[in-house]
């Protein structure tokens, strides 16, 4: 697996664009640092390749990599933020991406697309979310131009605002969810398409505990419960406590700091 | 189908999503209807689907809450095109061709958009600003060369008036004239009307009165409603001020005693010698002042501060300073105390009352009495559902109406 993550130099609270974020509520920048250190080392123990892209003073949130875009083969799809705060890390990431040879191809001009923390593979399907970030009309043009079904779930709480902070697609039978987070159509949706939903509770939802990374058989999460890491021992999976409690006052934990470059394993 | 409606296209995985289902609840959820026009459905898994929809609901402000709503769901509004816009070729004219208003609710698209008419009002142009979005219904006086109006019928909308459904006295007497119909229980009613105007505060009640008002005998029982608030503005003509300033004055209706009914001496001169007086001290407020003038509707008017307008017409005598001679300053200064109006009482003229039915929109509520038949015809014949024709004594009608407002029906 290989990955992007961006070091939380310049991470701050520098405005408030979401329902986390407080700007009397700064992270503790030596603690914020150490925790992605440590977030590296594990992605690194456990196999992962991690590139690295410059970060930006005037642009805080670039070390929430999972936000830059969406990665499809060699197809770089860059983010349309719907905040202006974020519009700025768009010129950097698309220069990254484009120095390494990637096709850069923009979508939907005119409607907000937030990437990967939007888009979900899971089997031969993307998962979307909607609404709070992304526009549904990003999700037509991604469907135009991707060969595969995009089911669109609609976010209802401000709380969980990016799919992938409710949303975690663990192999091809099982993803772990927050039902309050989607509407009946959406919970609907995913029990249609997924053979084993795996609700979690509000209390460990708020933990970001679907924020996480998932490789081979281990998972990196925020604080899981003891509910939670036996429900996944049963499916032989390890659940590896990776603090994030920093990035979380903006909103983010594990899988926020990561863009997948390669296929997840999930698809494979 | 509904009244007014929109067609709408939605595109994507919307059948695997639920996004079509959902669509289509939404609509019926926010109180509108549709017919689906198209559906496509993709062959292959990965390819997507579309519906065309014909959404439609009760009134313009739901169905912008409904496709607001859908938008947020991916659906694209079908271009109806805009209005077709020309500029006035002089100060006074209509572009040729021009589209010529209702007193409906309309409604004009702009760049894709619908933008309100402001100031609904029969006989207009609609006169359109497409920087700052703005349509107003602009009558001949006011327009200035060179101004965008909107020519031809594309791209304009109206919103047909709703039989109103707290109201039922609207809704079972509309639009008809008769003398057959049970007056004293629709008078209860319009009472009722009045009251609950007056309780919510929802809207003022304009009252139109001829000089058959005084001759009826009606003076006090018009000047006890103005007294006790149930009349918020008065148009009139410089005949009902008139007559009611001689029968303060000299207790007579062009001569007439109100009292015996019998001939005064040089009575038929009382009314002239009133506005001399008026004209003398330059004012009705001065003339009450002097102390001439202690009841009646003016007094009254005086008293509780209530605006009033006199428009004048050619026939006039004098006139009372208050009387405006140029009508198209009148009908000016009449425009001017319209908004808010909901319920309007039509006494007894028929100049006035359909120079006040041709500047009132279509959602005002109209009563209109007179003696005869063919007034009362002509003003509901203004397209509107929502106008009560009484075909009685405006004497009688007045003193019932305050009979009931002091019961508290």
């Amino acid at each position: 697996m290989r990955v992007l993550m961006c070091p939380p130099t310049h991470f701050r609270i520098a405005y408030e664009i979401n329902a986390w974020m407080d700007r009397r509520r700064q992270p503790d920048s030596r603690l914020a640092q150490l925790q992605w250190d440590r977030l590296v080392v594990t992605l690194r123990s456990l196999g992962a390749r991690i590139e690295l892209i410059q970060p930006n003073p005037r642009q805080p949130d670039m070390v929430f990599t999972a936000n830059a875009g969406l990665i499809r083969g060699q197809r770089f799809i860059p983010s349309n933020f719907r905040y202006q705060e974020r519009r700025g890390e768009r010129r950097y990431f698309v220069r990254y991406f484009h120095q390494r040879g990637y096709q850069v191809t923009p979508i939907s001009p005119g409607s907000s697309f937030e990437g990967e923390g939007d888009v979900l593979p899971y089997r031969d399907l993307l998962f979307a979310g909607f609404r709070q970030r992304s526009d549904i009309r990003s999700h037509q043009g991604l469907g135009q131009l991707l060969p595969q079904r995009v089911i669109s779930l609609e976010l209802v709480d401000p709380k969980f605002y990016h799919l992938d902070t409710c949303f975690l697609p663990l192999d091809s039978r099982s993803v772990l969810f927050y039902p309050g987070a989607f509407d009946r159509y959406g919970q609907r949706a995913i029990r249609e398409f997924v053979a084993n939903p795996i609700p979690v509770t509000r209390e460990e939802a708020l933990r970001f505990v679907c924020n996480g990374v998932v490789l081979r058989k281990t998972i990196l999460m925020n604080q899981p419960s003891r509910r939670l890491i036996q429900l996944l021992k049963q499916l032989s999976y390890r659940v590896q406590d990776t603090p994030t409690s920093e990035f979380l006052k903006a909103g983010g934990s594990c899988k926020c700091l990561v863009l997948t470059l390669s296929k997840p394993p999930s698809s494979i | 189908m509904k009244n007014v409606s929109e067609r709408i296209r939605v595109e994507g995985h919307i059948i695997d999503s639920l996004t079509l289902s959902k669509v289509l609840d939404r609509i019926m959820e926010l109180g509108g209807q549709f017919v689906i026009e198209k559906v496509q459905v993709g062959q292959r898994q990965e390819e997507t689907s579309s519906a065309v929809l014909k959404v439609s609901a009760e009134t313009q402000v739901v169905l912008d809450g409904i496709i607001r709503r859908l938008r947020d769901l991916g659906a694209e509004v079908l271009d109806q095109g805009d209005a077709r816009l020309a500029r006035a070729p002089k100060d006074g004219v209509f572009p040729e061709r021009f589209y010529a208003t209702t007193n409906l609710e309309t409604w004009v698209r702009g760049q894709g958009r619908w933008i309100k008419v402001d100031h609904a009002e029969m006989d207009c142009g609609i006169r359109v600003d497409l920087r700052r979005r703005l349509a107003e219904a602009v009558r001949f006086a006011a327009v200035k060369r060179g101004e965008w109006f909107v020519i031809g019928h594309q791209g304009v909308k109206v919103t047909p008036l709703q039989r109103p459904r707290e109201t039922e006295v609207f809704e079972f007497m509309t639009s008809e004239a008769s003398t057959e119909k049970p007056k004293i229980a629709l008078i209860h009613k319009i009472a009722r009307e009045i009251k609950r105007i007056r309780a919510g505060r929802r809207g003022k009640i304009l009252l139109v009165a001829g000089p058959a008002v005084v001759h009826a005998g009606a003076r006090e029982d018009l000047a006890w409603l103005i007294a006790h608030g149930y009349v918020d503005v008065l148009f009139a003509g410089n005949a009902l001020a008139t007559h009611d300033l001689e029968a303060a004055m000299f207790g007579t209706s062009l001569g007439l005693s109100l009292k015996s009914g019998g001939i005064t001496h040089g009575g038929h001169e009382h009314h002239l010698r009133a506005i001399n007086r008026v004209r003398g001290v330059g004012s009705i407020q001065k003339a009450i002042q002097k102390g001439w003038i202690r009841d009646g509707i003016c007094y009254s008017l005086v008293k509780h501060k209530v605006p009033f307008v006199l428009a004048g017409s050619i026939r006039d005598d004098g006139p009372l300073p208050e009387t405006i001679t140029d009508v198209m300053k009148a009908q000016e200064v009449m425009r001017r105390h319209l908004p808010g109006v909901q319920l309007a009482l039509l006494l007894a003229t028929t100049l006035h009352a359909v120079a006040t039915g041709n500047l009132l929109p279509g959602s005002v509520r109209t009563v209109c009495v007179d003696m005869n038949p063919s007034s009362v015809v002509k003003l509901n014949d203004r397209g509107t559902l929502q106008s009560v024709g009484f075909v009685t004594d405006v004497g009688y009608f007045l003193r019932e109406l305050r009979r009931a407002l002091a019961l508290g029906t």
